[in-house]
């Protein structure tokens, strides 16, 4: 018995390993065979040798990278400090939303329209009005600061996603949940804060940090507004010399943040498949 | 050179201005088209009417160029430079004659009724594939337009300007002018385009502004109500305007002679500060 269940077994792995095997041959054949390809397609173009000159200029990219770098810690203060202010706001936009209380009811009509509006109109829009806008208001007590301001529209549009994010997360939560929390006793905020919550934020941690990597990127329409970012900083770079290179390396630090973010967003959502399949624990 | 520049939207508001093309067909006699100096006697040119040097601009002129919507009271820089150009090429000022010419059609293609015109015209080579441009008798400097009141409002020279907070318009001559001559202590803010240029100066959320000196007038004279320009300064790259002229004109190498003249003898910066600078209300910034 035994000897013919591991002979079995045997050959069962042996067919594994060479299903696997397989698999890793066919996947590097077609890597090398399109990837080859593509970059032969773009390497034989005939204007391959001026889009290397224009694009890929490493003594553009030396001059301009130091300056590209300095401008950058702009964007990385920008985006750490707004993405804070949206966490919060977002949770406070969506527990109004989700609110049933009858005397909250101007408050819930106030966040829908925020998030319509906000969520409706493209972002660099919104950098412009309160950009431009507000200053022109000439009150004094406003900020005038073009980061500042460009900070405040950022985090008015974001907040409107997140909102949502949370909110769906909330809506997520079978209401059962909250029936058995008011029935154990809990009030209503505290089946919110203890019950409601903490699930639904673990649900939606994937879908918020895919907006945190977008706000990452998003900070660069601030530019608008005057400041000298990344991105401004290497336009100035490519006018000056005709050469896009230095667009090149604000775009690789762009990626130097949303890359490992992504990564790891990938781990999140894969572990979160597995506490659903069961086989992993919270 | 540089690929962007703030064309100055005089230029436009005067295209929008523009009255109905003139019609007429050119009446065009057969000339060598040499520039030796007996060629630009006034009996040999090949004007479009002989004896008569029809010189065109918009209407209505502004000033600093034209004065009164008066082209032919001689003052205004394009008024001045005209009759210097007409004087050198040996016509009294009774014989130039002045023609309305929209704009637009002043470069484009086709028979001219002027013998030259004079309406702020950037030299461009795609211009210059329909028309002729003599060489240029201006070059746009820059200037720093600033708000009534503000810190800068008094300064006179570009070291005054160090600790100002500048606003400058992305890929312009003018974005050169401030990191390399005036070089601020703080980060200028620049903007997209000219627009967010302006309304920054309107929100006062810079102290000035570096624009063209034919912009910063425009804008202080049209568009602005308490603006105020602190003054110019000279950069290479500035925008160049050349009176235009028929394409293959046998003119044109007369009037490049005559401003070549104008140039060495000073007179053409003597116009050019009597108009440009001090009429303009626009100081040299040393």
């Amino acid at each position: 018995m035994t000897t013919v269940a591991s002979g079995r077994r045997a050959a069962r792995e042996q067919a594994r390993r060479r299903k696997a095997r397989r698999g890793t041959i066919i996947a590097a054949v077609s890597s090398v065979i399109v990837l080859g390809g593509l970059a032969a397609l773009i390497l034989t173009s005939s204007g391959w040798p001026s889009v290397k000159a224009t694009f890929f200029s490493w003594s553009a990219f030396k001059t301009s990278f130091p300056h590209v770098l300095r401008a950058f810690w702009t964007d990385v203060k920008l985006f750490l400090v707004v993405e804070v202010i949206v966490l919060i706001a977002g949770l406070v936009i969506a527990l109004v939303r989700t609110t049933r209380a009858p005397a909250a009811f101007p408050l819930r009509v106030l966040a829908t329209l925020w998030v319509d509006i906000l969520r409706g109109v493209p972002t660099i829009l919104v950098v412009y009005l309160v950009g431009f806008g507000v200053p022109a208001l000439q009150l004094s007590g406003l900020p005038t600061d073009p980061v500042v301001l460009g900070g405040i529209a950022l985090a008015m549009s974001y907040s409107a996603y997140v909102a949502e994010v949370y909110r769906a997360g909330i809506d997520s939560v079978h209401p059962s949940q909250r029936a058995a929390a008011l029935a154990v006793g809990l009030t209503h905020t505290q089946a919110m804060r203890a019950v409601v919550l903490p699930q639904a934020v673990r649900r939606v941690m994937a879908p918020l940090l895919n907006d945190f990597i977008s706000l990452q990127k998003d900070v660069a329409l601030v530019s608008v507004l005057g400041p000298l970012e990344a991105f401004r900083v290497a336009q100035i770079f490519a006018a000056e010399n005709f050469n896009y290179t230095p667009l090149i390396a604000a775009a690789l630090l762009y990626l130097c943040v949303t890359v490992p973010l992504a990564r790891v967003l990938d781990r999140m959502q894969a572990h979160s498949r597995e506490v659903t399949a069961g086989t992993t624990p919270l | 050179m540089r690929p962007i520049r703030l064309l100055p939207p005089l230029l436009a508001l005067a295209a929008s201005l523009a009255i109905a093309a003139c019609g007429s067909s050119t009446k065009t006699s057969s000339t060598t088209t040499s520039a030796s100096a007996a060629n630009c006697a006034p009996g040999k040119l090949a004007l479009v009417k002989s004896g008569t040097l029809t010189v065109g601009t918009d209407k209505p002129g502004y000033p600093p160029y034209i004065i009164d919507d008066k082209p032919s009271n001689g003052k205004g820089f394009e008024s001045a430079v005209s009759y210097a150009i007409a004087k050198q090429l040996g016509f009294a000022p009774s014989q130039v004659k002045w023609i309305v010419v929209p704009f637009n059609s002043s470069y484009a293609p086709g028979p001219k009724t002027f013998d030259f015109d004079i309406n702020q015209i950037s030299i461009t080579p795609q211009r210059a594939k329909a028309v002729d441009f003599s060489s240029p008798y201006y070059t746009a400097p820059q200037a720093v337009l600033t708000y009534k009141g503000s810190k800068v409002a008094n300064a006179t020279s570009l070291a005054d300007l160090k600790d100002a907070k500048l606003g400058v318009q992305v890929g312009t001559t003018s974005l050169s002018a401030v990191q390399d001559v005036i070089k601020p202590s703080q980060q200028p803010a620049v903007f997209n385009d000219s627009n967010d240029t302006v309304s920054a100066l309107k929100n006062k959320s810079v102290d000035a502004i570096v624009v063209d000196l034919p912009t910063a007038i425009y804008l202080r004279d049209a568009e602005l109500s308490n603006a105020k320009v602190v003054g110019q300064f000279a950069v290479p790259g500035g925008d160049r305007w050349g009176v235009v002229l028929k394409k293959g004109s046998g003119l044109t190498a007369c009037v490049n002679q005559a401003l070549a003249k104008l140039q060495s003898s000073g007179q053409l910066s003597a116009i050019t500060k009597q108009w440009m600078n001090s009429s303009a209300n626009a100081p040299e910034l040393s």
